[in-house]
């Protein structure tokens, strides 16, 4: 924006090469600065494929894995394992992030929304290992073992924050208008919040449910002491069960070579299915495919 | 919000105009008529739902401190405030001090501070105000990808790439020149403290950039256009009329990344080294709260123990709260507050 506002005769007005060097010197700093944040990223996806894609095969996403010593094996326990949680996760969170941000933006302009809305930025930024206590205390002690329901809930729980707040910023963009036209045309209240503001604000709304799913996909914090992870298939919520990004951890901590190598394979596709989804959102609600949802 | 690259996407509103026409006009059309009766009953009904959903936000809270409290009141009986002050960790004796989980949260989250801010500002004022505005979007999207990526997957990276590199150039190269500060003695192993403020760096950067860009975005552009008119150079414009204006919401980044770092688990975990001492010297190994509760908590064998590690969390969970607590008041005086003075 400066940019086109600055004259071009400017830099040839009498200005001190002191302050010339510092200017030059300070953009310089600038584009040193990206240029040293954007190197990490581009040196992890690069080591990420490079290290990954050859573990990526047939196998890989088919078997479980093998004992310490044995060739082969996958994590397609993993990959279900992690679909179990976020499903879990999802089915507790979004209902419950999507009504408290319709409670927030269609009932909350008083001093109760207000404290709901200071919660739920407390709630977010709560560390992940801390939720992960919370859902060891109250699902798996009452259970009495780990399970991917503990897992599931404690997601949820993370996941609940970013979606209230994203709902509620999107249900405020809708003007007020429409509403009153409901009204006028006798529709009742609950009947208009649901088939006009929330289907208005439908594209905004699953932007931030993704971007919730997305954040909480690669967690891994808060599942070590709840779903724990398991060397074979699960598909019983009450049951401990693997997660990739469990098994990602698990085989990079190990001393064995097979496991680092399948730890990278893991890794990538556990970003590979995040990197895709965030993305998908943004081209999606850029272009506006999602907003005939 | 906390997690600003992820939580704040950038969408176009929805447009509600030309969907109006379909939305207020229901397929199956509701009667004119006004018959409050059922209409009613079924608004308590959904506003009573609602407020379940948002009461429930805040019993999550409520339930988060309550399950912290109990949980560790055995461990708090037993040492009291000492808990944090004594550096012994002897589950065997049952004898817990969570001094150096403490000492090492704090140094791991300050390095990673100092590492990040600069770079973190640089990039901020590199897209806000020095980029063409074509590379402006694609520039902000490739390093919020950096908060996209997930913790294991830094750690992983820095296990196996970081690590290495710091052992064989890095580390030798600051004990060389270094080394007469104290800071950088002992062995090179690569994994320590040094190692865990890097990968920590890597990961705030992009949080407290995107939040430096939203305030610096938020100074007027005439006041830009102003400290130009008297003829400063660039930076001049950028750090008076920009920079001194945005200073306190870019605090607020700085302390929001500093609550990210504090708790932040798995990647520090994997690299710290995960050994409970404090030494003066960054390359040697040490240990954070958070990572004491991710290896410890499902082997521990007393209640006692168990008590100590969800008392490491409540600690963590009241630090982090009150910095994300502060960080958000100090951005929004930026955003949402008065203009910024000219003087300010």
């Amino acid at each position: 924006m400066a940019e086109t506002l600055i004259p071009r005769e400017f830099s040839s007005a009498p200005i001190g090469i002191g302050r010339r060097i510092t200017n030059y010197f300070a953009t310089f700093a600038a584009l040193a600065a990206i240029v040293l944040v954007l190197l990490p990223l581009g040196a992890i996806f690069a080591y990420l494929i490079y290290r990954g894609i050859g573990s990526i095969n047939w196998a890989f996403l088919t078997q479980t894995p093998k004992p310490v010593g044995e060739a082969g094996g996958g994590m397609a326990n993993a990959i279900a394992g992690s679909v179990l949680i976020l499903g879990i996760a999802s089915a507790l969170g979004v209902p419950i992030g999507i009504g408290a941000g319709i409670y927030l933006a269609e009932y909350g302009r008083n001093r109760f929304g207000d404290l709901i809305r200071f919660t739920a930025d407390v709630l977010n930024g709560v560390p992940s290992i801390v939720i992960g206590i919370v859902a060891y205390g109250l699902v798996v002690l009452t259970q009495g073992h780990f399970s991917a329901l503990a897992g599931g809930v404690a997601l949820a729980i993370m996941m609940i924050p970013t979606i209230t707040r994203a709902t509620e910023e999107m249900l405020l963009l809708v003007p007020n208008t429409l509403r009153e036209a409901s009204y006028g045309l006798g529709v009742p209240r609950w009947r208009t919040t649901l088939s006009i503001s929330l289907r208005t604000a439908t594209s905004g709304v699953i932007t931030g449910v993704m971007l919730a799913f997305a954040r909480v996909a690669g967690e891994t914090a808060p599942l070590l002491f709840t779903a724990f992870g398991n060397q074979y298939w699960n598909w019983k919520i009450s049951q401990p069960t693997a997660a990739l990004s469990l098994q990602v951890f698990t085989y990079a901590i190990s001393p064995f070579d097979e496991w680092h190598r399948q730890a990278w394979a893991g890794a990538l596709i556990l970003i590979f299915l995040i990197v895709l989804a965030v993305t998908a959102v943004r081209v999606a609600t850029k272009y506006g495919t999602l907003s005939g949802a | 919000m906390a997690n600003g690259a992820l939580g704040a996407p950038r969408v176009s509103p929805p447009q509600p105009v030309e969907k109006s026409e379909v939305a207020v006009m229901p397929k199956r059309g509701v009667k004119p008529l006004i018959k409050t009766g059922f209409s009613h009953i079924a608004d308590r009904i959904f506003y009573f739902a609602m407020l379940a959903c948002g009461v429930c936000v805040l019993a999550l809270v409520g339930l988060i401190v309550y399950q912290l409290i109990t949980r560790s009141s055995l461990s708090w009986h037993a040492f009291g405030w000492s808990f944090f002050f004594r550096s012994e960790w002897d589950p065997v004796n049952e004898q817990f001090g969570a001094f150096p989980f403490v000492y090492g949260t704090v140094v791991s989250s300050i390095l990673a501070l100092i590492l990040a801010v600069p770079l973190a500002i640089g990039v901020a004022v590199f897209i806000t105000e020095m980029c063409p505005v074509w590379l402006k979007g694609p520039l902000a999207f490739t390093t919020e990808l950096l908060a996209a990526i997930p913790s294991v997957i830094y750690g992983l990276w820095a296990i196996f790439v970081l690590g290495p590199l710091l052992r064989q150039y890095l580390e030798p190269w600051l004990m060389r020149y270094l080394g007469w500060t104290g800071l950088f003695d002992g062995p090179p192993y690569g994994i320590g403290m040094l190692a865990a403020g890097i990968i920590l760096a890597i990961m705030v950067v992009p949080i407290i950039s995107s939040i430096t860009r939203e305030v610096m975005t938020a100074v007027p552009q005439q006041q830009r256009e102003a400290v130009l008119a008297l003829g400063a150079t660039r930076w001049e414009m950028i750090r008076t009329g920009v920079l001194r204006n945005a200073r306190a919401g870019i605090l607020g980044g700085v302390i929001l990344g500093l609550g990210r770092a504090l708790g932040e688990t798995m990647a520090v975990t994997m690299v710290i080294g995960n050994r409970p001492e404090i030494s003066k010297s960054l390359l040697a190994p040490g240990y954070t709260m958070a990572s004491v509760i991710a290896n410890e908590f499902s082997e521990a064998t007393t209640d006692r123990y168990l008590s100590a590690l969800v008392e490491v969390g409540l600690a963590l969970f009241i630090v982090t709260i009150i910095v994300n607590i502060l960080a958000q008041i100090l951005v929004w005086t930026v955003t949402r507050g008065t203009p910024a003075r000219a003087n300010g």
